[in-house]
């Protein structure tokens, strides 16, 4: 089969080997422009590696990581970053002393080159993107405070923007609900299905009420391989799923 | 947060008033003024590392002493006839002047190197050492391990450094008598001068984008790595900015105390800078000069009521503010100003 044009990510067979232990064990993963995909799979699957293995935290001892047809396995994680792909981590990671505009003023730095840096105010299409993002993502009335000083689901929200801020092709969310109730989760579920189109995402969390919500495919992982692909019924109805979750003290 | 305007009205303000201390105070007291404005100089730089970029040096008395001994290098030259080498090179048995000394004979080029060799050496050990993502405790102890090295170079060179002594005995800088009448005055000018623009040029840095950038660094390295900034670089740049002040400080300090030696570029003296920032606050300018003289005076005075309490005192007070009151006099003045407006 010939690459497709809209192939935007294409994890190809990744190994990353931790002093023996293989948290990814030949890896393989596809994703088209504009899909939003739900990575699954109980504790130590191996889902936060496959995400810091994209984004150049960790490097793979073999296979590839291709990202529009490009090798970017080997490059500097700025570089990535440049590239398109921008994550969000599991644990909340805002800028706590910067207000909630100037965070999403550095993911949004249109020339990000350090000697762009020495001048004052935020550019004029920057300051409209920050503007468009804060509506988005429900905090338009808190652009001036403190960072650390939001609640913990707002605090979720800022770092979904500003990972939208970067305008990256390639989303990618970790646990994005974690700590959040219901309403929140909902909220977060609208949240990131208004984004696909624009964005690819790759979503990882264990909430299934929430993976639900975003109706998007499923990829189940185990033990660093891939176990099975599909919608969230058929995931549900999967014999070995089951046998992996369950074979797991739950 | 940080407001450039009102800095700058502050710093003008403060530098206008202490521009008439040579009328007011006495030779000694103004002596001791001016040195502790210079090291003010230097507790800038510490605020933009430490405070705004969350680099702990404690090595900051390298830079404060290549400074120092760029401008006593030139000093030592300029009355020499040519041919001669300075004194303590002669005791020595040096008959010629090493070649790396030839051209701090040139004052363009020592004005240059105080605060360039700073600058150049910060920027390539940063460069170094951040770039290989070493960071936090490890980079204050590696700084630490350069300010003893340093100390233990300049002592182990003696022929061309003045070794333990340091570089002293000075007589003229830039065509002005250093013994004369107006000599003290006119070099606290020039202190305050150099202070009051360092201060605005910090407060510029610290306002613009780079600024934001820096703290942002500061709060979340890795974040500001992912989205897909070069965060080295902006430590770095602090990094080297924080030298090239500590570089103008030593030179200034250097003419006001008329010698430099290992002693003033060590370990001790290169944790005492962070102690002065730690006390007068480490995320502001003011409190950073405020601190700097608080300690410095202080420490003059018990040193010469009670020589041996010196150490103990400083300790004491570090311990203390690091645990009651982390932010520093700035910020005790800060919640009674907050006060007043409520």
């Amino acid at each position: 089969m010939s690459p497709l044009p809209d192939r935007l990510l294409e994890v190809d067979g990744v190994t990353v080997d931790y002093d023996g232990f293989k948290a990814l064990d030949g890896f393989s993963l596809t994703l088209d422009a504009g899909e939003i995909r739900v990575v699954i799979g109980p504790n130590g699957a191996g889902k936060s590696t496959l995400c810091d293995t994209i984004i150049g935290r960790v490097r793979p001892s073999a296979g590839r990581v291709l990202f529009r047809g490009q090798d970017i396995s080997k490059l500097p994680e700025h570089r990535i970053a440049g590239l398109g792909i921008c994550r969000k981590f599991q644990a909340p990671g805002v800028l706590a002393s910067l207000s909630v505009a100037d965070n999403l003023g550095i993911a949004a730095a249109i020339d990000k080159r350090w000697w762009r840096s020495f001048g004052f105010g935020t550019p004029p299409a920057e300051a409209e993107r920050i503007a468009v993002i804060l509506e988005r993502i429900g905090l338009a009335g808190r652009r001036d405070v403190l960072a650390g000083t939001l609640a913990h689901g707002e605090k979720q929200w800022l770092e979904i923007g500003m990972v939208v801020a970067t305008e990256a092709e390639l989303l990618l969310l970790d646990e994005p609900t974690a700590g959040m109730g219901p309403a929140e989760t909902t909220r977060t579920a609208e949240l990131i299905r208004s984004l696909a189109g624009d964005h690819s995402i790759i979503v990882i969390d264990h909430d299934m009420a929430f993976v639900e919500q975003l109706a998007a495919r499923v990829t189940v992982m185990h033990q660093g391989q891939f176990l099975m692909q599909g919608s969230i019924a058929e995931v549900r109805a999967d014999a070995r799923v089951a046998e992996v979750y369950l074979g797991r003290a739950k | 947060m940080f407001r450039l305007k009102r800095q700058f009205v502050v710093a003008a303000g403060v530098a206008g008033v202490a521009a008439f201390a040579p009328f007011v105070l006495g030779g000694y007291d103004l002596n001791l003024l001016a040195r502790f404005l210079a090291l003010s100089l230097l507790a800038l730089g510490i605020v933009l590392t430490w405070g705004h970029g969350g680099i702990l040096s404690l090595g900051q008395g390298v830079f404060f002493g290549l400074g120092g001994y760029a401008l006593a290098m030139h000093m030592k030259l300029t009355p020499l006839a040519p041919g001669e080498v300075p004194d303590f090179m002669m005791l020595g048995g040096l008959e010629a002047l090493p070649a790396w000394w030839v051209p701090f004979g040139n004052p363009g080029f020592a004005l240059l190197a105080v605060v360039l060799v700073p600058g150049i050496v910060a920027a390539l050990f940063a460069w170094s050492v951040f770039g290989r993502r070493v960071g936090g405790t490890y980079f204050a102890l590696i700084t630490q391990a350069l300010a003893l090295a340093f100390a233990t170079l300049l002592v182990s060179a003696q022929e061309t450094t003045g070794g333990f002594n340091g570089l002293t005995d000075f007589q003229v800088v830039l065509g002005l008598d250093l013994n004369g009448a107006e000599a003290g005055r006119t070099l606290y000018w020039v202190t305050l001068l150099v202070l009051a623009l360092g201060w605005a040029g910090v407060a510029a840095l610290l306002a613009s984008r780079f600024g934001t950038m820096l703290r942002a660094v500061r709060d979340g390295e890795n974040r500001v790595r992912f989205l897909g900034h070069d965060a080295a670089a902006y430590k770095i740049i602090a990094f080297a900015v924080a030298a090239m002040l500590a570089g103008a400080a030593g030179a200034l300090f250097t003419l006001h105390a008329g010698v430099i030696s290992p002693a003033m570029v060590g370990v001790v003296p290169s944790i005492e800078m962070v102690i002065w920032v730690a006390i007068g606050g480490r995320t502001s300018l003011a409190g950073a000069i405020a601190g700097t003289l608080a300690v410095n005076f202080a420490r003059d005075a018990i040193s010469s009521a009670f020589p041996d309490l010196r150490p103990y005192a400083l300790g004491l007070l570090f311990i203390l503010v690091v645990t009651l009151l982390p932010g520093g006099l700035a910020e005790l003045l800060a919640a009674r100003f907050r006060k007043v407006a409520r």
